[in-house]
């Protein structure tokens, strides 16, 4: 019986042959995020709407922000991020995964690529998708997903799990963040 | 004028040359052509002709795949992993297989039209004549722009719509046969066979279109068509009620006919969903509009029909289940959908009613509309009062079924817009259907929530209960689809659109399968209606707007004209009414701009894509008829916004604004090669919210012609609506200002300020007499 962890989001958002590995720890997580060169957070436009320890996601992404690692808002989300005292970057999901499979992309501060993208807060069927373009088409970019159900085309993803359970470990990803700032 | 399959068969001639017999003399075209505009260069093109314009517009726009299934599984090679760079057996990349989907796509959405059509211009002409002279629009002598760019036939009679749609069912054949196990290998030239498909498309729903207006006395392209009712609340339940479904409106022609002739509209209600719905209450008003495509299952499940009537396209595969379980029988009308039910055609109309009202039969199928309307209206007398005991769910037993539910989230992981049912039938489980109601709107009408249901519970009933406890059952306005946009209105503001004046053209098209439920369409189309833009729209959409009431309680259609116009609201009419927005495009190139049409898509398909700022948006985009006829506009040069479900097309065609290398467009004055900034920025955009497709569809309104006024007015949209929802000014504005003229007066230093910190110098855009075609560069033809 497949495990619980890998339990899609979506009834029929399966995976195919290659498929996202589990992160096993929040420490995990946080150890990849550290150790990246250039990391970046894509925020989705669902963030506002999923409550966490901070208030929502879009304040858990500001503890992120704050711990170094460049944020950006897709959809119409950079308002938030604003009327909350945040600057991030602001750019359209699906631009925003044309440019990332791109290797010669000049990133959005115009210093690179990035060497490590992480999402939450999206539509999980688009974040699906998007990811299901960059596992075929920028092989060399990592990604991770960090919502509370597996997404499959990442190349890491929190196993499903419940929502208490999710909170908690984003806490301890961002608490291992900004120890290690 | 076009004379068809000429044959002359002699069985003995003598003559001075000797004697023939058996003589037999076949021609099967013959053009004796009065038409003055010579033939362009591409009559009737095949798969490749425009194969060099595709690839121009997709080397600006190329293709972002999101693949969907990592695997082949369509020939006994495979199943083949795909994945990366593998390939698979017969050696196809995951590129290329993810543009064979869409083309099979276009190629189904194209075929559907086309089908709908041949059907309808066959019986049209049983029933009216090849002869028919063809009647579109008032003060229109451009009847069909589609076939005459296309085909570079003009027609005039229903005969000469009969080599239109030959033609586009030639080139399907070739276009299903390119995705073959080995046939085509490449993804960019699977692409362009998409935007073939979707030209073709195009041809197919204007020969739809165009004979049925010249037949069946539709409105001829009036602004002040007639207004009829949409709703839950338009329908009169004391009546007896025919829901019809689908997209074909013959069977229902019939049906209200019959009504006529037997004086029985006062005893019968006619009632739609879907494009049958628009099409009906274009043949008569008093038609109802129930509802979009994703009522279907709701409506049906009120209890309301006391016969289901299914045309073709779009229905419920399992309507016959539904519509039993309500005791309403179904009468299937198209050899498309058969759904298993007996063919009665041939029977007496008196035994298939009693068969039906005795409950012999669930269903049955009749391929003949004339007997589809005597048996239909027949068995709606005869049911309704056998129906009258019929009672739909009660909110007391809503109450103790939702009792049962387990707690297992599966309707909420089987849900498409992941709605918190559960916690919505928890709280009905205390009697409290708030939470119920407020999710309908919402709720895209698909049942896989009751599919995932481990205790069937019926939850889409549920919803539909609690949405008429909260007295969600109201009638609206809604002005019926008007067909074409005229030549006279094309000439009154041509100019205002080419130029910028206008600041652009929307189409809110397409289906139901909206994120947030079908407010959103009144919203996109209330902000561009303010702003003065031309909002068309057709189809699902075309119903939502009306679906939504202000403070005045007034709905868009009541508060906006259907002109042609700067802020006219102009509902076009049904899917395959599509065709007259593209239309009006290649009218505008045609009319204003004195373009030769006949058979010149490439010039035409230039001039749309450099000067009319039109876009499409889809907000709810479900089918594949939806990607054929985005296909259509993507060739033409039109970009079009889907909304986030739309991204499950597999693939967008995305500009990048930061290579200006990839915005280098011919001056035809010169032939000097110039950067003109990226607009219009993206061909096909799946938008994540409805704030971000408003800022992309205004920024995407922007084209090369633009003059100074018109950019500086299409830019202050632009800022204002990126303000509103972004909280901030734009951050790409140097790309869109070429000189300091274009800027908005209002906002002049400001925006100056920004941009010049940006290396911002005037001229470096250009403003020339944009074309991608070499052959336009005067003296270059």
């Amino acid at each position: 019986m497949m495990s619980a962890k890998l339990r899609t989001g979506q009834t029929a958002e399966i995976a195919g042959p290659k498929k996202a590995n589990v992160i096993p720890q929040p420490k995990v997580a946080a150890s990849m995020i550290k150790r990246a060169t250039r990391p970046l957070l894509v925020v989705g436009s669902d963030a506002p709407n999923v409550a966490t320890n901070d208030g929502d996601l879009v304040d858990s992404a500001i503890r992120f922000l704050k711990a170094g690692v460049t944020v950006v808002a897709t959809g119409h989300l950079s308002k938030t991020f604003k009327d909350r005292g945040a600057e991030v970057y602001s750019m359209q999901f699906m631009n925003l995964g044309d440019r990332l499979r791109d290797p010669d992309w000049s990133g959005l501060d115009g210093a690179g690529a990035y060497d490590l993208v992480i999402f939450v807060g999206a539509p999980y069927y688009m974040e699906w998708l998007v990811q299901s373009g960059l596992k075929n088409f920028a092989q060399d970019l990592r990604t991770i997903s960090l919502g509370n159900n597996y997404q499959p085309n990442a190349s890491w993803s929190m196993g499903s799990m419940p929502m208490k359970n999710w909170l908690t470990a984003l806490d301890e990803i961002l608490k291992e963040l900004e120890e290690g700032k | 004028m076009t004379k068809r399959d000429l044959k002359l068969k002699i069985d003995e001639l003598s003559s001075a040359l000797g004697t023939f017999k058996g003589l037999q003399i076949e021609v099967g075209r013959i053009h004796d052509d009065e038409w003055e505009e010579p033939m362009g260069p591409t009559p009737f093109p095949s798969v490749g002709t425009f194969r060099d314009w595709d690839r121009k517009l997709l080397d600006r726009y190329k293709p972002f795949y999101m693949p969907f299934c990592d695997l082949c599984c369509l020939c006994t090679f495979g199943k083949c992993d795909l994945t990366g760079d593998k390939k698979g057996a017969c050696g196809l990349t995951m590129a290329a297989q993810q543009s064979r989907i869409v083309l099979l796509a276009c190629c189904i959405g194209a075929s559907t039209h086309c089908a709908h059509a041949r059907h309808m211009l066959d019986h049209l002409i049983d029933e009216y004549g090849r002869d028919h002279i063809l009647d579109v629009a008032e003060n229109t002598n451009v009847e069909a722009p589609n076939i005459r760019l296309v085909c570079g036939i003009r027609p005039k009679t229903l005969r000469d719509l009969e080599d239109a749609l030959d033609y586009v069912e030639t080139q399907l054949v070739q276009l299903t046969a390119a995705a073959h196990t080995g046939q085509e290998g490449d993804n960019i030239d699977f692409e362009s066979k998409a935007f073939h498909a979707g030209m073709l498309d195009h041809v197919a729903m204007e020969v739809a279109d165009v004979c049925q207006i010249s037949t069946l006395g539709f409105p001829k392209g009036v602004a002040d068509a007639p207004m009829t009712e949409i709703g839950f609340g338009a329908i009169d339940t004391s009546k007896a009620v025919v829901m019809c479904i689908g997209h074909n409106v013959l069977p229902s022609v019939d049906i209200i006919d019959y009504l006529m002739e037997n004086k029985l509209f006062g005893e019968v209600e006619v009632g739609g969903l879907c494009c049958t719905a628009h099409d009906n209450s274009r043949y008569d008003k008093r038609a109802k509009i129930m509802g979009p495509i994703s009522w279907q299952l709701r409506y049906i499940r009120t209890g309301i029909p006391d016969v289901v009537v299914v045309d073709e396209q779009c229905l419920r595969t399992d309507i016959v289940d539904e519509a039993q379980k309500i005791g309403a029988p179904v009468i299937a009308t198209s050899e498309k959908s058969m759904l298993g039910l007996p063919n009665r055609t041939h029977d007496p109309a008196d035994q298939i009613v009693s068969d039906l009202v005795e409950g012999r039969t669930p269903g049955v199928l009749i391929i003949d509309p004339t007997k589809v309307g005597e048996v239909v209206v027949k068995t709606a007398l005869e049911m309704k009062p056998k129906r009258e005991g019929f009672k739909a769910l009660s909110k007391e037993r809503l109450v103790e079924l939702a009792g049962s539910c387990r707690n297992c989230m599966e309707c909420i992981r089987a849900c498409p817009n992941n709605l918190p049912i559960m916690d919505a039938v928890k709280a009905a489980a205390e009697g409290d259907l708030d939470a119920l109601a407020e999710i309908q709107p919402m709720c895209v009408g698909c049942g896989r929530c009751e599919s995932a249901c481990p205790e069937e519970l019926p939850i889409v009933s549920f919803l539909t209960k609690a949405a008429a406890e909260a007295g969600m059952t109201e009638k609206y306005a809604i002005r019926v689809g008007r067909g074409a946009v005229t030549d006279v209105e094309i000439r009154e503001v041509g100019r205002a659109i080419v130029f910028g004046e206008i600041p652009g053209v929307v189409a809110l098209v397409g289906c139901a399968n909206y994120p947030k439920g079908g407010e959103e369409v009144a919203k996109i189309a209330e902000e561009f209606l303010k702003r003065r833009f031309i909002v068309l729209t057709t189809g699902c959409s075309a119903m939502d707007i009306a679906l939504t009431r202000d403070e005045d309680d007034q709905n868009l259609y009541e508060k906006y004209p259907g002109d042609f116009d700067a802020g006219g609201l102009v509902n076009i009419g049904s899917c395959v009414s599509n065709a007259h927005i593209t239309g009006a495009t290649i009218k505008i190139a045609n009319i204003f701009a004195k373009r030769p049409l006949r058979a010149n898509y490439e010039e035409i398909a230039d001039y749309v894509y450099n000067r009319v700022g039109a876009v499409g948006i889809a907000w709810g985009a479900m089918s594949q008829k939806a990607a054929s006829i985005a296909a259509g506009c993507w060739r033409l040069g039109i970009p079009v916004i889907v909304g986030p479900h739309g991204s499950k097309y597999r693939r967008n065609l995305l500009g990048r604004a930061d290579k200006e290398e990839d915005w280098i467009t011919l001056d035809a004055r010169t032939g000097e090669e110039k950067y003109v900034g990226p607009a219009p920025e993206h061909l096909f955009y799946a938008a994540e919210t409805l704030e971000e497709a408003m800022v992309m569809t205004a920024k995407l309104s922007m084209r090369p012609n633009d003059t100074s006024k018109g950019r500086a007015v299409k830019l202050s949209h632009y800022i204002d609506l990126h303000k509103t929802y972004y909280g901030t000014m734009p951050d790409d504005l140097h790309q869109f200002i070429r000189v300091e003229a274009d800027v908005p007066f209002t906002m002049k230093e400001e925006i100056l300020g920004i941009i010049k910190e940006k290396g911002w110098e005037e001229g470096k855009i250009g403003m020339l007499d944009p074309t991608l075609l070499e052959r336009m560069v005067r003296g270059k033809s």
